[in-house]
């Protein structure tokens, strides 16, 4: 899987998770962007991406993903 | 819909819950419930999809979510009356392992371990104890093991042991539960236990967001809980329609023979079938009724029961259909014969295309996915579709009671005259005032019944008994008894008194003693009641259901005029007692009670 691929797995849970299919992502969206992106639907999305990736995240990994590229990068990470 | 019956997709449903959600709450016919979570842990989640699947079983629920963490306090205290304003219809206590206090520690004396689970106990009961003054059905978890034991396996034995402390606590809520018929235990520690302590726990959900179990299991809580929820309002299902070939036996009867199919303990396959009928067995025992549909000839058919290896027997059905006919046919026949609707069905057979055709055709009745034999009883199981609140001693003996019925219809043949095939009965209607001793039997009959039912009004059993006591209410239940049976308390009335006007909040009757007049020998008895309480004027009310069109008319067919419709057809109805009246029963005696 490369980054482009990533990315549109990524944009589409997100569409999935807020049942929005106009949802474009860019590294910048953050939760300001998203009406329904609060604390709860974070770790939401969390659980859906290591499912879709075959993937776990840490508590530290977590902590300070404050948007989209955060958590790009760390899916990245994670797949090393 | 499909995606909520076991075995469910969990990620799929936590993905798409925003659509699942206004998918389903498109559909008509909701009944709001008020459902109020009060828990010691994240409930977000918990509560987005408890709320897909009760909708799923027709019921559209308002949430009152307590705040994080203080179901004690809220329980005990409701400073702000938040709670009692709400009215919840269901309370619903979500608690961990988490939430249990007074631990045993190493350092701790015996006495001081045996002082502290007498305390954590106190404190728990206090809580549901309080919890009753909310006068509506209680939901509480028993506790999860604990995923760590200081002391291994002695953590089971020792009173330091926390193994040991959970073990008591559930022992302890059971026998709660048992003793107070408006609690309701759910079983959290087996549920985790059927998935795992290790998967169920997941430490970081709990440091980080304090979800006191793993996210991917949250569709199986909600699954199990709003089972419960489905049972207390008269939802889960009460027959079972079942298919022969590969499905109660291994093999075709057909070409095999009732020596070839396998069924017994001879071989693996055989074994998992036996296991099947016995666990079906135990369902019929519990009041599940049981059909056959199948495409076979009927005779030889009835051989697969005859074997002496077969744990089923013909007796244990009431409607046996194998024939060619298509089984949407076969099943829609069998609803109408043992009276319930077909949304009461649970449909099994091996065959994808059966499946999918009953699917299409008669999409109330439920059709579970069925792997391999070896999964078939788990997976009847996992379902919870017959999942009981109580059992009853009427229920142990719905087979029987239904069977009566097939005489009763039997001898009704030999009649020219209907009326005189009733009077041949020999029937008895006992009607009473509400009692203790009958409560749970009412509260149930109040809660599940939907055709001849003017109101569809529930009440918990908690209402039930303030009634009881309430010199405000005129309360009046019927059992039928004839010549083939006792059939059990089958029809109640609540009506509350308004000077001399008696208004009807409530008549119910259950499906399976219609046709036999035994409304009539109520109404009878309703109006003799009234005379002596000083009541002139009795006032009904039809709500309508999608359920209860059957009993659009019923006031006006006994006398009562109507005063009222609107565009719903929701309608009231009027009757002036008169100086005399003829009765409306001819053919039973009334004994009150």
């Amino acid at each position: 899987m490369n980054e482009q691929q990533i990315f549109d797995a990524v944009q589409n849970i997100f569409r999935e998770n807020f049942d929005d299919d106009s949802i474009a992502l860019t590294r910048e969206t953050s939760p300001d962007d998203i009406e329904d992106w609060d604390s709860l639907e974070q770790i939401n999305l969390l659980t859906a991406i290591e499912k879709q990736f075959s993937i776990k995240f840490t508590l530290d990994d977590v902590r300070d993903l404050s948007n989209v590229g955060d958590i790009l990068d760390m899916i990245a990470h994670l797949r090393g | 819909m499909q995606c909520f019956d076991y075995p469910f997709d969990s990620a799929l449903i936590l993905k798409k819950k925003r659509a699942l959600r206004r998918e389903l709450l498109a559909c008509e016919g909701l009944v709001p419930k008020k459902i109020a979570i009060l828990s010691g842990s994240t409930v977000g989640e918990i509560k987005n999809i408890l709320e897909l699947f009760l909708l799923n079983a027709g019921i559209r629920p308002e949430f009152y979510v307590g705040d994080y963490a203080l179901f004690y306090e809220q329980l005990m205290f409701d400073a702000d009356g938040a709670l009692r304003a709400f009215a919840p219809d269901v309370i619903y206590i979500h608690t961990s392992a988490h939430n249990l206090g007074n631990l045993p520690l190493q350092s701790d004396s015996p006495a001081q371990t045996e002082e502290k689970f007498a305390a954590e106990c106190a404190r728990w009961q206090q809580m549901w104890k309080a919890a009753e003054r909310f006068g509506c059905p209680v939901i509480q978890n028993n506790f999860e093991l604990p995923g760590v034991r200081v002391m291994g396996n002695l953590d089971a034995v020792d009173a330091h042991g926390r193994v040991r402390f959970v073990n008591r606590m559930n022992t302890m809520a059971a026998e709660w539960a048992a003793e107070h018929p408006n609690f309701y235990l759910h079983d959290l520690c087996w549920l985790s236990a059927s998935v795992g302590v290790d998967q169920w726990c997941a430490p970081a959900a709990w440091y980080a967001y304090k979800y006191a179990l793993d996210m991917q299991y949250i569709p199986l809580l909600c699954h199990s809980v709003s089972g419960i929820i489905k049972s207390i309002f008269g939802r889960s299902k009460k027959a079972l329609v079942l298919d022969l070939d590969n499905t109660l036996w291994g093999g075709v009867i057909g070409d095999d023979g009732p020596e070839g199919i396998e069924l017994g303990m001879e071989t693996p396959t055989g074994m998992a079938y036996t296991e099947l009928q016995r666990y079906i067995k135990e369902l019929s025992g519990m009041g599940v009724l049981l059909n056959v549909c199948s495409k076979n000839e009927d005779s030889t058919a009835r051989e697969g029961f005859r074997r002496a290896d077969s744990v089923l027997k013909e007796e244990d059905f009431l409607c046996f259909k194998a024939n060619w006919e298509p089984k949407t046919h076969n099943i829609a026949a069998i609803a109408k014969e043992i009276n319930i609707l077909p949304d009461s069905l649970v449909f099994l057979d091996d065959n994808p295309a059966e499946r999918e055709i009953v699917r299409q055709e008669l999409p109330a009745v439920t059709v579970p996915e069925l792997t391999a034999a070896e999964e078939y009883v788990r997976i009847l199981d996992r379902g919870g579709w017959f999942e009981p609140t109580a059992v009853s001693a009427d229920d142990r003996r719905r087979s029987e009671m239904y069977r009566q019925n097939a005489q009763r219809a039997a001898a009704q043949q030999s009649f020219g005259d209907y009326s005189e095939y009733l009077r041949s009965l020999e029937m008895r209607c006992e009607a009473g005032a509400f009692d203790a001793e009958h409560a749970e039997r009412i509260t149930q009959l109040i809660n599940k019944t939907n055709q001849f039912n003017l109101t569809t009004r529930r009440y918990s059993a908690a209402e039930v008994e303030t009634l009881m006591r309430d010199p405000g209410y005129i309360t009046l239940y019927g059992r039928l008894i004839d010549k083939f049976g006792d059939n059990g308390i089958v029809t109640a009335i609540i009506g509350r008194k308004n000077g001399t006007v008696l208004d009807i909040e409530l008549w119910i009757m259950s499906c399976r003693t219609f046709k036999r007049d035994l409304e009539y020998a109520m109404f009878d008895r309703l109006v003799e009641i009234c005379r002596c309480a000083g009541i002139r004027t009795i006032c009904g009310h039809y709500l309508p259901t999608a359920k209860n069109l059957l009993v659009a008319d019923f006031y006006a067919t006994i006398g009562f005029e109507k005063v009222s419709e609107d565009a719903s057809g929701a309608a009231d109805f009027r009757y002036e007692i008169p100086e005399t009246r003829v009765l409306l029963n001819q053919v039973m005696d009334t004994i009150s009670l």
